[in-house]
């Protein structure tokens, strides 16, 4: 697939016919290390894992959950959720950095209102944590609506896997 | 271990591809394959003798191509090749009685030549009961253009007979996902209408969303998550440059591109909740059109470019309003189900097209905005994304077939059905283009 051809020699190709006949000459592009602050986190978990170690019990911060799961069309918290949320809020006060939620829809719907209850989703749990303490500036937000389903196929059970926020 | 996830490099993928006019074979990765499912109750009856290629070397049967255009706007059944007792190329070798034993009302009958270098496609249409020549038409084209040239000959034959335009030249675009090694490959699409020379115009590791046709038909602009966020992109078709149109926090989604060509209706959720916008595209302007708690998406112009027509949840269940430009006045347009989302006007400007929710299914359906009559247009399960012909006559739409995205055609009084099943992946998000030329 990776051809090159320069961009400016195509287009004056192109413009100088007019009916459309099909082929396509790709031109690859990697847009890589979007975040690349691979040494940054490195230093963070080693710190983290001393305050583990010596202050608290390592089994809770490893068990809590980072998906959070909704019913249809809601992006209302669900009381079970709650527990992990707070743990995560004072885990992130204690060792400060930027996370991402992730929200999902199922795939019921279409898709661009998805991609709204899937942001909705992740401000839940965003405002939910801000009430535990944790700045709003480290939160990021996205949603990816129904584009990345966990769990596939059309059932109930594959939909509710799916109605989900991940915290990363 | 909690947040370990968090900061991994991701390296994402992605290639652009520009559309040439060279003909060289191309991979397929998904070409679509056509099956009519439901057709008219009372088609006309036509027979496309097969064009004598005198000679000519050409890779496709134009008469083929023809056929199964005609065939499968449900207007038109055509007659069996092995039924017929001559293939005519010139008007005087016509025997009309023949053609009208086998029940055939209408005959298309041609040929090739070469014309220094080119392909001249030579062809007419025949009314058989009334014994005339309806017309004679002549068009030249290279031999990547077969295709076109057959579309060319639907399209003029089809509205003869209708009195509609044809969309046999016009485009498909759509989005296909396959699942390759654990992960998903996102791929943006154009095709013929047919499903035919599908090409490929965007590949992707992350999500690619809500391909809209510029008015031409030379671009498109989509919602691409490459960069790790949502953002809205232009592209070019031939040439293949593109740019990123937006870059805010939260949803970048939804594009529609105005009538004009100068404006992209969007959503933007930068100022907490999602909200209809709209980007001027000559000074990049941003004025935003709605204000309300609520979400506000899925805009689409109505023809006129002065109102736009968007889902909202305002009223506690999605509903589709429509706002005038102007003076941002907002109307609430649909009141029956509890579900009735990303709406399209069909080119009359009075059929909205909708998908609607009724006992917990999601059909496509039309609601006549003058009679405020609606009608369920789909039997599938999970259908959406519906997209008009910019003739009016059929839709396209998404839904699932044994676990799989595919591609369903449906006219909009729902008397014509057809599959548009891909070979490998779920395809998603079918695009009609505008007419082309």
């Amino acid at each position: 697939m990776n051809i090159s051809v320069t961009k400016t020699g195509l287009s004056a190709l192109c413009l100088s016919l007019v009916l459309a006949g099909c082929s396509s000459t790709p031109v690859e592009e990697t847009m890589s290390d979007i975040e690349d602050t691979t040494v940054q986190t490195v230093e963070v978990e080693m710190e983290s894992e001393a305050i583990v170690v010596e202050e608290m019990p390592v089994e809770p911060i490893m068990s809590a959950a980072t998906v959070f799961y909704f019913d249809f069309d809601k992006a209302l918290l669900k009381t079970e959720s709650r527990a992990a949320l707070v743990e995560h809020a004072a885990y992130l006060m204690d060792n400060p950095r930027s996370i991402r939620l992730e929200g999902h829809a199922d795939e019921r719907g279409t898709r661009e209102y998805n991609m709204a209850l899937g942001e909705s989703r992740g401000n839940a749990v965003k405002e939910f944590m801000v009430l535990q303490g944790v700045s709003p500036s480290m939160i990021e937000v996205i949603s990816y609506g129904e584009e990345q389903a966990a769990s596939f196929g059309s059932s109930d059970a594959a939909w509710s896997m799916n109605r989900r926020v991940e915290l990363k | 271990m909690l947040f370990r996830s968090l900061m991994t490099t991701k390296t994402f993928h992605i290639i652009v591809v520009a559309m040439v006019l060279v003909f060289t074979p191309v991979a397929a990765w998904a070409e679509l394959v056509i099956r009519v499912t439901q057709g008219n109750d009372k088609p006309t009856m036509i027979a496309v003798a097969p064009m004598s290629t005198n000679g000519i070397q050409v890779l496709e049967d134009i008469s083929a191509i023809v056929e199964s255009d005609l065939l499968r706007s449900g207007l038109f059944k055509t007659i069996p090749r092995q039924n017929m007792l001559a293939f005519p190329q010139n008007i005087d070798d016509v025997y009309y009685r023949d053609w009208r034993l086998l029940g055939s009302e209408y005959l298309i009958i041609g040929g090739l030549k070469d014309s220094e270098g080119k392909i001249e496609l030579s062809f007419s249409l025949l009314d058989v009961t009334a014994q005339k020549t309806v017309f004679k038409h002549r068009v030249t084209g290279t031999e990547a253009q077969i295709r076109d040239l057959a579309h060319l000959v639907s399209d003029k034959v089809y509205k003869e007979i209708t009195g509609i335009r044809g969309v046999f030249s016009t485009r498909l675009a759509y989005v296909t996902a396959e699942l390759n090694d654990n992960k998903f490959i996102y791929r943006l699409n154009v095709s013929d209408s047919d499903g035919a020379r599908e090409q490929l115009v965007l590949e992707s590791t992350q999500p690619i969303m809500s391909p809209s046709w510029s008015p031409k038909g030379d671009e498109l602009a989509y919602v691409s998550f490459e960069t790790g966020r949502p953002a809205i992109w232009r592209q070019r078709l031939v040439g293949g440059q593109r740019i990123q149109l937006t870059n805010f926090s939260g949803l970048n989604g939804a594009p529609s591109w105005s009538p004009d060509g100068n404006k992209l209706a969007l959503v933007l959720s930068k100022d907490g909740n999602p909200e209809i916008y709209l980007l001027d595209l000559t000074s990049n302007k941003l004025s935003r059109l709605t204000r309300h708690f609520a979400i506000d998406t899925e805009p689409t112009w109505t023809p006129d470019g002065k109102n736009l027509l968007f889902t909202s949840d305002r009223g506690g269940t999605p509903q589709i309003y429509k706002l005038t430009i102007a003076s941002k006045a907002v109307e609430r347009i649909t009141f029956k189900g509890n579900y009735n989302a990303r709406p399209s006007l069909a080119p009359d400007g009075r059929t909205l097209v909708v998908v609607h929710r009724e006992s917990n299914v999601f059909h496509i359906a039309t609601l006549d905005l003058k009679t405020g009559r609606m009608l369920e247009l789909t039997e599938t399960r999970l259908d959406e994304s519906p997209t008009v012909a910019p003739n009016g006559a059929m839709l396209i739409y998404a839904t699932k077939q044994a676990g799989r995205g595919v591609l369903s055609a449906v006219s909009l009084d729902a008397g014509v059905k057809y599959f548009l099943p891909a070979k490998i992946g779920d395809v998603r998000e079918p695009a009609w283009s505008p007419f082309l030329r």
